[in-house]
């Protein structure tokens, strides 16, 4: 609270949602079982999506490019599994949409090799050939955001990157997945942090890593090979540390200015599953087909951490899991920023972190929303010190202007800790999210006015 | 197979979906609100003890009368009744605990219709209220019977249990006849003529005031109950009493003569009922930590004005409504840095 923060280690406010971390942290990840059919939509990053490389009825290698990048902003996509491509044609996906995508059917019996391309080794390689190679390599985030990782990486002219962040923070609730890659793929982890180190010309590396982890934390801390610059540090447990600009602040003390990018107080930040991906797949010049993926929540029955190949439907991976009876929410990622699936025809995609679900009344649904008390509970929550309470009333008045202009709006990162804490249940993040796509579409056709 | 057919249960069923976050806390805004009805129990509990049938009756009609108006006005406006949100009940508690406890029963259903009325429903109802509804409610009454609400009665009186002050009964629209003693609460005692009560007595509730007013010890163990809990903003009692006490501190070491010690001035009258109870009002308080540190100290210097210079012996109920009109200013004035934003966006702390 305000005058008695004196933490130096972690950022300001924020929330303690139950973890539920228990019930995975200690499955070791396991190969998942490939679907007879892997669905592939061609939109599964931030940016352009990929354009298909393939024709309908071609075989492929699993392994094999199917779809290149489609711009700059966009990364490839390669084969999953070794099989035939059915169709070229419009795929469900998480958002809702039907999008651009590719229908793959595997071969029945076969070896599943994978396809290797051209290797790049880290120590002869230039910073674009790794940049390069990254992108190739199909990488985006795989923390959730699916933000193409070479673009991130990319250092503009005049500045520099005086740290690269490694984040093991994991804050979701249920998700495990990098606790266990940071247990299980040390080695891939340091390797990838070579090229990183490389590719950013970051002087040294921190890995961020909460204190509920502290198995993992130890483990990479005694792995660091001799003589790399490279330091494990433990941070409190708070939700959202795993946040780029929390975690900046937590281990650099430094905030990323209002509508900037991290790099402009000189960090990085790369997410850890995507740092050990990069680490195994750039020495063999293969794309990425698969990732791991933790399956949780009440609602399932083999839960783990699973090694999952991207495409596979939903339905699929429910199946093999076993899904109770009377599920009634699933959650890609995880249950404070994932997203809920209303259709199980989707399939896991490059970002998909979690799948959480939940059974009836697993989930405290409010009943009523009662008016906003004033009782500062969001105001102590807001990880950049918004005012969520007066937004969401500007956002009843519809006056998203002033709240852009006056209170800061497009600065809120849809964490969340508003609307978990708020006693009156009010939709604040929902109100937000709106607000800032008006927003966003005002200013856009005012400039198309001129 | 066995997963067979729980694919087709699978297949069948339709997903709830919603926008993240998809958890929330639990504890409801009517789940705090009916926290603070425990939290005032023992207060109201001892009230009834020291001061027998009348205080209780007073209690349970002023809780009434805000109840049935709450209920009656959302009726009234075509709105669900929002008498489960237990705000009404805390503000017809509160209103009965600010009263002399023989208190004629008409006028305490009458000060609970307009606290509600008046100091509610004007506004838009809960959330939107400016001030403190049991305080708008008891500055109604003050305005308006100004004998009655000054007419006291006797702590631990022996037949209190088994009779009714005549005052409690009087009939509607009827000033009360005088059984109590008029003006002599500590306060007043100081004030007119230099009194002192024993600080103790004080405390423990052992000197008659007002319902709810009397045992300090209740009102701060029903405080730290929901402060524990999350559901009350500490710092604005601890920021009230502490102004309170340092500025008569300081007025009673230069005139000990004149100015009495810190110590009375916390444990006498309404301060720490208003001080835990309802200055702490989320919705007349301010929503930032400084803003509520500000609103506090001007809440303690506000009474200790009130009490020493101004014509009233007490001051705690004046004070707080003019910490509730600050409050909105308070909010649009103190606003925390947003992260990212001003001279600190750039700055290396380490």
């Amino acid at each position: 609270m305000g005058f008695f923060n004196f933490h130096t280690n972690t950022f300001k406010h924020g929330v303690h949602p139950p973890e539920h971390k228990d019930e995975t942290n200690k499955l070791p990840i396991r190969q998942f079982t490939f679907s007879p059919l892997v669905i592939l939509p061609m939109a599964q990053h931030l940016g352009a999506p990929s354009v298909p490389v393939v024709r309908e009825g071609q075989e492929v290698m699993r392994g094999q490019l199917l779809a290149k990048a489609g711009g700059y902003m966009s990364v490839p996509l390669h084969a999953p599994v070794s099989g035939t491509v059915r169709k070229i044609a419009n795929v469900p996906t998480i958002s809702g949409k039907m999008a651009q995508g590719i229908y793959l059917q595997a071969f029945p019996f076969s070896g599943q090799e994978v396809l290797e391309g051209k290797p790049i080794d880290w120590q002869t390689a230039t910073r674009e050939e790794i940049l390069q190679g990254i992108q190739d390599a199909g990488i985006v985030g795989l923390g959730g955001a699916a933000f193409p990782t070479h673009v991130k990486l990319k250092i503009p002219d005049g500045k520099h990157c005086d740290l690269l962040i490694i984040n093991g923070i994991e804050c979701e609730p249920y998700l495990t997945t990098d606790h266990r890659v940071m247990l299980e793929q040390s080695d891939d982890i340091f390797t990838g942090i070579r090229y990183l180190l490389k590719a950013t010309g970051a002087p040294k590396c921190v890995i961020g890593i909460e204190a509920n982890k502290q198995d993992a934390a130890d483990h990479l801390a005694s792995k660091i090979p001799p003589g790399m610059p490279v330091s494990v540090q433990v941070v409190p447990v708070k939700y959202p540390q795993g946040a780029e600009k929390m975690l900046i602040t937590a281990l650099m003390g430094r905030e990323v200015p209002s509508g900037g990018l991290p790099i402009e107080v000189g960090g990085v930040v790369v997410n850890v599953a995507t740092t050990a991906e990069i680490g195994r797949l750039l020495p063999h010049g293969r794309g990425i087909q698969e990732r791991v993926v933790t399956i949780s929540g009440p609602g399932v029955q083999k839960k783990g951490n699973y090694l999952i190949p991207i495409g596979t439907p939903l339905r699929y991976v429910l199946e093999q899991v076993g899904a109770d009876e009377n599920i009634s929410e699933v959650y890609m990622g995880g249950p404070m920023m994932g997203v809920a699936v209303s259709n199980l025809d989707i399939s896991i995609t490059k970002g998909t972190s979690g799948i959480v679900v939940f059974k009836e009344n697993d989930i405290k649904r409010p009943d009523k929303v009662y008016p906003c008390i004033k009782c500062g509970a969001c105001v102590d929550a807001c990880p950049i010190s918004l005012n969520p309470s007066k937004l969401g009333l500007l956002a009843k008045f519809e006056v998203y202007e002033e709240m852009a202009a006056k209170y800061n709006l497009m600065d809120c990162f849809e964490c969340g800790s508003c609307s978990y804490v708020c006693p009156s249940h009010i939709p604040l993040v929902q109100y937000f999210r709106s607000s800032k796509s008006i927003v966003r579409k005002r200013n856009a056709a005012a400039k198309a006015a001129g | 197979m066995q997963g067979k057919s729980q694919i087709q249960n699978v297949f069948k069923k339709t997903l709830n979906i919603s926008t993240s976050p998809h958890l929330v806390r639990g504890i409801g805004t009517n789940d705090i609100m009916r926290n603070v009805v425990w939290a005032l129990l023992p207060t109201a509990l001892y009230a009834v003890y020291a001061f027998g049938l009348s205080a209780l009756l007073l209690l349970v009609t002023s809780t009434v009368a805000c109840v049935l108006t709450e209920h009656f006005l959302a009726k009234k406006s075509k709105q669900p009744s929002t008498i489960s949100d237990w705000s009404a009940v805390i503000t017809g508690l509160l209103l009965g605990l600010t009263l002399p406890p023989n208190f004629p029963l008409w006028m305490a259903f009458l000060g609970g219709i307009v606290s509600i009325a008046l100091g509610k429903f004007v506004f838009g109802g809960l959330g939107y209220n400016v001030f403190n509804p049991a305080l708008v409610g008891r500055a109604f009454l003050q305005a308006a019977f100004p004998v009655a609400i000054t007419t006291w009665f006797p702590v631990f009186s022996p037949d209190r249990f088994s009779s009714v002050s005549v005052a409690t009964s009087t009939l509607p629209l009827m000033e009360p006849a005088t059984d109590g003693f008029t003006g002599a609460t500590p306060l007043s005692a100081f004030k007119f003529d230099h009194i002192s009560t024993d600080t103790y007595d004080l405390a423990m509730g052992f000197i008659t005031g007002s319902t709810g007013e009397t045992c300090a010890v209740l009102i701060i163990l029903g405080g730290i109950y929901l402060a524990v809990r999350k559901m009350l903003n500490w710092h604005i009692p601890v920021s009230i009493l502490a102004t309170v006490y340092v500025l008569t501190a300081l007025l009673h070491f230069s005139n000990p003569e004149k100015y009495p010690t810190p110590e009375f001035m916390l444990f006498s009258g309404g301060l720490m009922l208003g001080a835990v109870f309802m200055a702490t009002d989320m919705v007349g308080s301010p929503i930032t930590t400084a803003g509520v540190w500000i609103y506090g100290a001007l809440i303690g210097a506000l009474v200790v004005v009130i009490r020493l210079w101004g014509g009233l012996p007490e001051g705690v109920m004046y004070a707080i409504l003019l910490g509730n009109a600050v409050s909105p200013h308070l909010d649009n004035l103190i606003r925390p840095r947003v992260y990212g934003t001003g001279n600190r966006g750039e700055k290396v702390r380490g």
